[in-house]
C-alpha cells in the first residue's frame, strides 16, 4: 500500500487522479442517463449499451482514418446510432418491451455479444484511439495535466446533457416520452403512439451513447470490449441515482470517474476493471440493506 | 403410463451408450468429453435458473474457482505454483509428474476445486441471493466479470497469460479418453442427484421460491438458507466440472475459459433456456443440441462463429423462450401426463411452460 502513501503526501497526484477522473465521469454519466431513459420508459435494461459507446468510438476512428477531424464524429456518431438502436428496435426490442425482465436482459446481452464480436472481427481486437490533437494543457507548475480533448469532452458530455433536458422538456416528442415513462397504457388512452415513442428512446439512447463513444475515442481508448464495463457503469450510476434523476445521474458519474481513477492508481490498473465490478456489487449490497431497513420500519 | 415402465431401461440405455461412445467415434471423444461437462453445466444452472427461477450469469465463477483450484493443487503439492507458471513458455526448469503424483494430484485437486467453490457459493450466495430480479442478474454478471479481471491480474496464477495443467505421464494414456470418464461419471451422478433433489421437499421449496418468494416466506420456508443451499449444490458440480474442464482443454484462459466472457458463462444460460427452463431433461437436451450447434459453426462458419453466438442468443430468447421441453410440452401434453380440456391444458403444466 505504498500508493496510498504517495497520495497522503504528495496532494498534488491525488488532484490529477480527481479531476482526471471527473473528467471521464461526465461520459460515464452520459451514457448511464440514456440508460436511465430507456429503462424509465419501457422498462428494459440494455446490456448493448456499452457496445453503443464502443460502436460511437469506432465511428470517430473510422473517420480519422480517412482524414476528416474526429471532432466531426460526434454528431455522425450521434445520427448513426440513431439509426441502428432505431432499426434493433424494430428487429427485436419491441418483442423483450412488455416481457419478463430477464428475457430483455438476455435479449441485449446477445445483441451485445453480436455487437463486440463483430468489431473484433471487422477491426481486431486491438486498442485504438482517434488523434484530435489539441495538446495538453499544464496547470500548478505542470503537476496537474489534462489534456485539452478531455476538457472539450466534458464541456461537450455537458452541453449534450443540457440540450437532452431542454429537448425532453420541451419538444411535443420528449413531452410524449416522459408521459410513456409515467405511464405507458394512460399515455395511449391519450393518443400517444407509444410504440413510436419506445422507438425513438432507444433511438435517443443509442444516439446518446454514440456520442459519448466518439468522446471516449478521442480522449481515451476504445476496443471491442470495452462495451461491458460502460454498461456496468451505466448500471451502477442508475440504481446509486435513481430513475430520471439528471443531478443524481452527473453527481453518481463524475463520483465514479474519480473513485475508479484513484482506486486505479492505488490497487493497480490491472484491477481497476475489477474494482468497477466488485463496487458494482457493494453498491448492490448496499442498496439491498437500505430496502430491506426499510421494510423493517413498515413493519 | 408406458413412459415409466421404460424409464430404468432408457437410463441404463444412455449410460451404455456413454460408455462404450469413446471407442465407436474415437476422433470426437474430447468433443464428447465436454458435451457431458456441459450437461453439468446446464443442469445447474437450471437448479438455481430455472427449478428456484434466480437467473444468475455468475454461476461460471464457481467453474472458474473448481478449474483454478484444481490445477493449483495438482501443481502445489509437489511443486511451488509461481516458479512452475514462471517457466511456462521455455523455462530452464521442466516440471515433470510421474503417475502416482498425477493421480494424487488429481484425486486432491477435485475435491478442493469442489470445496472451494461450495464455500465461494456460500460466501457470495448470503450477500448477493437477498436481490430480486434484474437486480440479482446485474449483480451475478458483475461478480462473473471481475473474477475474470482479478484472476487476469494475480501473478500467482499466471495473470494473464492463464496456466497450464500438468502434463499427463505416459501411463494415463489417451488423455480425452481419461477425462472423458470422469466427465460421464459426474453427469450421471449430478443427473441423478439433481432428479432425487426435486422430488424432496427441498425440491419443493425451491420452485415455491420461483414461483413466489414473499409467500414461500410467509408460508414459513427459509428462503435465504434455501437459496444458499441450491446455489451451493450448484456450486459444488460446477467446482468439480472446473477442474475436469481445465485438464481437459489443457489450458486456462483466466477470461475467456474461466469466467465470463462470451464462452462457457453464457453457454450454460443458452442450453439450460434452449431445453427448456425449471424442467429436468431440458438441460440435458438443451447442452445436447448446443453442442452439436456450437461443433458445426465451429467448422464451418470460423471467424464469424461468436457473431453466430451472439444470434443464436437472440433469436432463442426472443422467438423460443420456452424451451425444447416446453414447445413438446405444450404440443403433446399427455405425454408427460396432464389432461386437455377443451384445447387448452388444465393443471399446473400451462403455467410452467409460461414461465
Amino acid at each position: 500500500m505504498d500508493n496510498i502513501t504517495i497520495l497522503l503526501e504528495a496532494p498534488v497526484i491525488t488532484l490529477d487522479l480527481v479531476l482526471n477522473g471527473l473528467l471521464i465521469g461526465a461520459l460515464f454519466a452520459l451514457a448511464a442517463y440514456g440508460m436511465a431513459l430507456v429503462w424509465g420508459v419501457m422498462n428494459i435494461i440494455n446490456i448493448a449499451q456499452g457496445e453503443f459507446v464502443m460502436l460511437g468510438g469506432y465511428v470517430a476512428i473510422v473517420m480519422g482514418i480517412a482524414g476528416i477531424h474526429p471532432l466531426f464524429a460526434v454528431p455522425v456518431a450521434a445520427a448513426l446510432l440513431y439509426a441502428i438502436g432505431w432499426a434493433l428496435f424494430h428487429l427485436v426490442i419491441f418483442r423483450v418491451v412488455d416481457r419478463d425482465i430477464f428475457i430483455s436482459i438476455l435479449a441485449t446481452f446477445g445483441i451485445s455479444i453480436v455487437l463486440q464480436q463483430l468489431m473484433n472481427t471487422l477491426f481486431g481486437g486491438n486498442v485504438q484511439a482517434a488523434d484530435a490533437d489539441l495538446g495538453t494543457a499544464l496547470f500548478m507548475g505542470g503537476m496537474v495535466t489534462l489534456a485539452k480533448i478531455k476538457l472539450l469532452a466534458f464541456a461537450l458530455a455537458v452541453v449534450l446533457a443540457v440540450a437532452l433536458v431542454v429537448f425532453l422538456r420541451r419538444s411535443r416528442l420528449g413531452q410524449a416520452i416522459r408521459a410513456t415513462a409515467q405511464n405507458t397504457r394512460a399515455a395511449r388512452v391519450l393518443g400517444i403512439d407509444t410504440y413510436r415513442v419506445h422507438a425513438a428512446t432507444f433511438g435517443l439512447n443509442a444516439a446518446l451513447c454514440g456520442a459519448c463513444g466518439a468522446l471516449v475515442a478521442m480522449a481515451y481508448t476504445i476496443h471491442p470490449y470495452i462495451g461491458l464495463p460502460y454498461t456496468i457503469r451505466s448500471f451502477m450510476i442508475v440504481v446509486v441515482a435513481g430513475l430520471g434523476n439528471l443531478a443524481g445521474v452527473i453527481a453518481a458519474g463524475l463520483g465514479l470517474g474519480a473513485a475508479e481513477n484513484i482506486a486505479g492508481f492505488v490497487l493497480g490498473t490491472q484491477y481497476q476493471l475489477a474494482f468497477v465490478f466488485l463496487l458494482l456489487v457493494v453498491v448492490l449490497v448496499w442498496r439491498n440493506w437500505r430496502l430491506a431497513r426499510r421494510r423493517q420500519y413498515l413493519k | 403410463m408406458s413412459v415409466a415402465a421404460y424409464r430404468p431401461a432408457g437410463y441404463l440405455a444412455i449410460v451404455a451408450i456413454g460408455i462404450v461412445a469413446p471407442f465407436l467415434f474415437p476422433a470426437y471423444q474430447s468433443q464428447m468429453a465436454e458435451l457431458w461437462l456441459f450437461i453439468v453445466f446446464a443442469l445447474t444452472w437450471d437448479l438455481v435458473g430455472g427449478q428456484m427461477g434466480y437467473n444468475s450469469f455468475g454461476n461460471v465463477v464457481f467453474l472458474g474457482v473448481g478449474m483454478y483450484a484444481c490445477v493449483v493443487a495438482q501443481v502445489g503439492l509437489f511443486y511451488p505454483v509461481s516458479a512452475y507458471n514462471a517457466a511456462r513458455g521455455g523455462g530452464a526448469t521442466v516440471f515433470t509428474f510421474d503417475m502416482t503424483q498425477y493421480l494424487e494430484g488429481l484425486a486432491i485437486g477435485l475435491p478442493v476445486g469442489a470445496l472451494l467453490a461450495t464455500l465461494t457459493a456460500l460466501a457470495l450466495g448470503s450477500i448477493v441471493l437477498g436481490m430480486r430480479g434484474h437486480y440479482f442478474a446485474i449483480c451475478t454478471l458483475g461478480l462473473g466479470i471481475a473474477a475474470g479481471e482479478i484472476a487476469n491480474g494475480w501473478e500467482w496464477i499466471g495473470a494473464g497469460s492463464g496456466m497450464v495443467p500438468p502434463n499427463a505421464p505416459d501411463a494415463v494414456g489417451d488423455l480425452s479418453r481419461f477425462y472423458y470418464y470422469f466427465a460421464l461419471a459426474l453427469a450421471v451422478v449430478t443427473f441423478l442427484v439433481l432428479r432425487w433433489l426435486y422430488m424432496t421437499r427441498f425440491g419443493l421449496a425451491i420452485n415455491a421460491i420461483r414461483d413466489n418468494e414473499d409467500k414461500a416466506e410467509a408460508m414459513g420456508l427459509k428462503t435465504t438458507q434455501i437459496k444458499v443451499t441450491a446455489w451451493m449444490i450448484s456450486a459444488f458440480f460446477l467446482g468439480i466440472a472446473g477442474g475436469l474442464l481445465g485438464n481437459l482443454k489443457r489450458f486456462i484462459d483466466p477470461i475467456d475459459t474461466a469466467f465470463a466472457g462470451p464462452t462457457y458463462g453464457v453457454w450454460m444460460v443458452l442450453m439450460a433456456i434452449l431445453g427448456g427452463k425449471g424442467t429436468l431433461w431440458g438441460p440435458v437436451i438443451g447442452a445436447v443440441v448446443f453442442q452439436v450447434l456450437k461443433e458445426a459453426s465451429w467448422t464451418y462458419l470460423l471467424g464469424w462463429q461468436r457473431v453466430v453466438l451472439g444470434l443464436v442468443i437472440v433469436v432463442i430468447v426472443v422467438f423460443f423462450p420456452q424451451g425444447i421441453m416446453g414447445f413438446v410440452r405444450e404440443r403433446f401434453p399427455d405425454w408427460f401426463g396432464h389432461r386437455v380440456e377443451g384445447g387448452t391444458i388444465a393443471g399446473p403444466a400451462r403455467k410452467e411452460t409460461l414461465r
